[in-house]
């Protein structure tokens, strides 16, 4: 009885449609409009940030060309105790033997020697003149073919180097971008005198933090200085800071070797001046020092504009009024007008910080040896050895660096408390 | 109606000079002296014999290992002829990047009949290769830093108290273990042999970190004339071209040590996924740019050898400087006294790892 009275005031409109139906359909049209609206931008980013990433991701784990390419040595490496040190039977030559002659057909052998040859070196050429002769090998004992084709067959490492990298996915990358390998007795670290990666992402760290604080130190005199200027002398300033921000990447770190170099132009003023002397000029390029000025001087603006918008919106009668109640100038400043300026200094800071942390061009021109970044070797796996997997690995390492600290600067000073302007 | 007659006027125009217009075709090589030296002696005579090509010369070729690979996974090959290095030869053949060449088929013979595979010789180092010049790397010297007693010898780049000042070294293991290892006492045979042992790579590590402190490590082979001619080095290692206008064009107080010089080749490759037509264009071209002749004109503009052994005898003189170019090539018999011959197959088994050891023990 109750169900019918409810169905009868079911509300409708004119034509006799229900009204929650046409208010469907009217917003239904509207949420499509606005959908399209986004859509450019939700594909842009889909396109050029969301898949890259997974790309990556994906390739920092994946290991497909070992399996894809011999098939049948790993099927039949799964009876080898790698722990042995004895080569592996016959049948394993054998299929080997197989896979090789498809492959070297294929002319994918290569690809494979030069995918294990970032575990263990002398693989890549192993496999390329192996891949020669097997065209030429005869039906049985395969194992003395092989041992004939090159003797390091023989080894029992090149097995286990096979044999730990024929799953689909690996995390070898991940091991080698934490400066640690497998070894028969686990998952251990590199010898003393081959790591690097860990030691690299504590530099950047260490160097990112030490130019995100000199851009505060420096910035923030010039952005207070910007913001309390009448508007025409503190456009001309906003000039001389924007002008370089305007100018080349490659123009101003060159400009940077001139200024900084021994026989440069700050040097030969120093020794003009009689400051240092001739033979004791000062090292100011070509290592962490030069890191630290150039990039200092690149990523300023990041951090004075969004100090000076903040700036800009603080009321001047605040400072007043405290100083009318007593304050002193420094007690002013430090407890009214400089917590104000809290959310410029966080966007700066954040800004700076992620700029810096994935820089590669100019520590790679000025730092020397003791400037570089990790992204300097990332550039290295990327450009010269191919080896995209290692770079993939370190470059997720990073990513999720800058995400921990993200999380740890949300906790400690709260993305809200950034301001932009 | 006016319109569109217009329209159909303009598309005819656009379709007729898309079908007269030149086969476009990219050359991908280094950019500055050397691009331009490829342009005098291979492409401007090509496209006046080939009216129907067009050459678009790109300065990709530091990158060009990178982006092939990117391009190859893409499925989109633009580039059509490569200029590489020897070592980076030999990586896109194992990956798969660079046509196989057939020497018989695709190179053209010398003028007295010795087949191409003969007339490289040895510098086919892949099969993917055509070799085109030989460099070396070698070193510089400041003349008015060094006193009564120029250097002669590799081994005065490691005596800091004879000759006291900087040096460059390129940031990269390679032909600086070798050169470490050499003056430490190695015989010139036996320093593979010595490096392929963890105690060998210290042992290099180890001379070079007598010098650590007074190297400055260079990247780009552009940054050791520039530092010399500043007077920040005292020597550095570079290519011999780079040496060839610091000291010839830019009369710069340098001069050459040839001492244990390290010969490296750079020469062409052909992509792989090129299409049927692309590949033969490709091929034609390079039948031209790599035979006898043309490898001889090139060494007028730059003092690079050429690779083919026919070609030497041709060498004349600078095309601007008017100099004779022989002497300065480092295959000249006085250059090449005491020449270091560099191990493909090595570096390409030992590059990655060494190179590692050798940024972990920078880094320190």
């Amino acid at each position: 009885m109750t169900d019918q009275t409810h169905a009868q005031t079911v509300l409708t409109t004119q034509d006799g449609v229900p009204l929650k139906v046409s208010i469907a359909r009217a917003l239904r049209a509207q949420k499509i409009r606005s959908a399209l609206l986004v859509a450019p931008l939700f594909l842009f980013i889909l396109i050029s940030f969301v898949l890259p990433i997974a790309d990556m991701l994906y390739r920092s784990v994946e290991n497909d060309i070992v399996p894809n390419t011999l098939p049948r040595t790993v099927v039949a490496l799964q009876e080898w105790d790698e722990n042995s040190g004895e080569m592996p039977s016959e049948d394993v030559f054998a299929a080997l033997a197989e896979d090789m002659k498809i492959a070297a057909a294929a002319k994918t052998h290569t690809r494979v020697g030069s995918r294990l040859n970032y575990e263990k070196p002398g693989i890549a050429s192993l496999f390329r003149k192996t891949g020669r002769r097997v065209k030429r090998f005869e039906d049985g004992d395969y194992t003395a073919q092989f041992l004939k084709a090159d003797k390091n067959w023989g080894d029992p490492e090149v097995w286990q180097t096979i044999k730990q990298f024929s799953s689909p996915a690996t995390a070898g990358y991940f091991l080698a971008a934490a400066d640690a390998q497998r070894t028969p007795d686990g998952v251990q670290f590199k010898p003393e005198d081959e790591r690097i990666y860990l030691f690299l992402f504590g530099r950047t760290l260490i160097l990112s933090i030490t130019i995100t604080v000199t851009c505060i130190l420096l910035g923030y005199p010039i952005a207070f200085l910007l913001s309390s200027l009448p508007l025409r002398s503190s456009n001309l300033l906003m000039i001389l800071v924007l002008l370089p921000f305007w100018t080349s990447l490659l123009v101003r770190t060159s400009a940077w070797k001139v200024l900084l170099q021994q026989q440069g132009v700050i040097n030969d003023t120093l020794v003009w001046l009689g400051i240092v002397g001739d033979d004791s000029r000062l090292a100011l390029i070509n290592n962490q020092t030069g890191t630290i000025i150039a990039m200092t001087h690149i990523l300023l603006p990041f951090m004075i504009l969004p100090l000076f918008s903040v700036m800009k919106t603080i009321s001047p009668t605040y400072m007043r009024a405290a100083k009318s109640m007593g304050a002193s100038d420094w007690y002013a400043f430090w407890r009214v007008y400089f917590p104000q300026t809290i959310p410029g200094i966080g966007a700066g800071s954040i800004l700076v910080f992620i700029l810096s942390i994935g820089y590669y061009i100019t520590p790679e021109l000025v730092g020397g040896t003791s400037g570089i970044f990790i992204s300097n070797r990332i550039a290295y796996h990327i450009s010269f050895s191919l080896n995209w997997g290692l770079a993939a690995a370190l470059g997720v390492m990073l990513l999720a660096i800058v995400m921990v600290l993200y999380w740890l600067y949300d906790r400690i000073v709260g993305i809200d408390n950034v301001k932009l302007g | 109606m006016k319109l569109k007659s217009i329209l159909i006027a303009a598309t005819a125009l656009a379709v007729g000079t898309t079908a007269a217009l030149a086969e476009d075709m990219t050359i991908v090589s280094w950019g500055g002296a050397y691009s331009s030296s490829q342009n005098n002696a291979y492409h401007k005579p090509y496209m006046a014999a080939n009216p129907g090509v067009n050459i678009i010369n790109d300065e990709s070729s530091a990158e060009a290992v990178a982006k092939l690979r990117a391009m190859n996974e893409a499925g989109n090959v633009t580039w059509d002829v490569v200029d590489v290095v020897a070592s980076d030869a030999i990586r896109l053949c194992d990956e798969g990047l660079a046509e196989v060449i057939d020497p018989d088929k695709d190179l053209a013979a010398a003028p007295d009949g010795t087949s191409a595979a003969d007339d490289f010789g040895d510098l086919l180092v892949s099969e993917c290769f055509i070799p085109q010049i030989v460099y070396s790397t070698t070193f510089g010297y400041r003349t008015d830093k060094v006193g009564d007693t120029p250097p002669t010898d590799i081994c005065a780049v490691f005596d800091t108290a004879k000759y006291p000042g900087k040096r460059a070294l390129e940031k990269r293991p390679i032909n600086n273990v070798e050169w470490a290892l050499i003056c430490d006492g190695v015989a010139k045979e036996d320093v593979y042999d010595v490096l392929s042992t963890p105690e060998g790579v210290d042992r290099a590590l180890a001379k070079l970190g007598t010098i650590k402190d007074d190297v400055i490590w260079w990247s780009s082979g552009s940054e050791t004339p520039q530092l010399l001619a500043d007077g920040e080095v005292i020597m550095g290692s570079t290519y011999n071209g780079r040496l060839f206008a610091l000291i010839e064009e830019d009369k710069q107080p340098v001069a050459m040590l040839w001492d244990a010089q390290v010969f490296d080749l750079d020469g062409w490759i052909i992509p792989t996924g090129l299409s049927p037509e692309r590949l033969a264009a490709a091929k034609k071209y390079i039948m031209f740019a790599t035979d006898t002749q043309r490898l001889a004109d090139q060494a007028k503009y730059i003092s690079y050898g050429p690779a083919r052994k026919s070609s030497a005898p041709l060498v004349g003189k600078h095309a601007e400087l008017g100099i004779d170019m022989a002497p300065h090539m480092p295959t000249d018999p006085n250059n090449a006294k005491n020449t270091f011959l560099y191990n493909y197959e090595w570096w390409a088994d030992n590059r990655d790892d060494l190179d590692a050891k050798f940024q972990a023990w920078l880094a320190k």
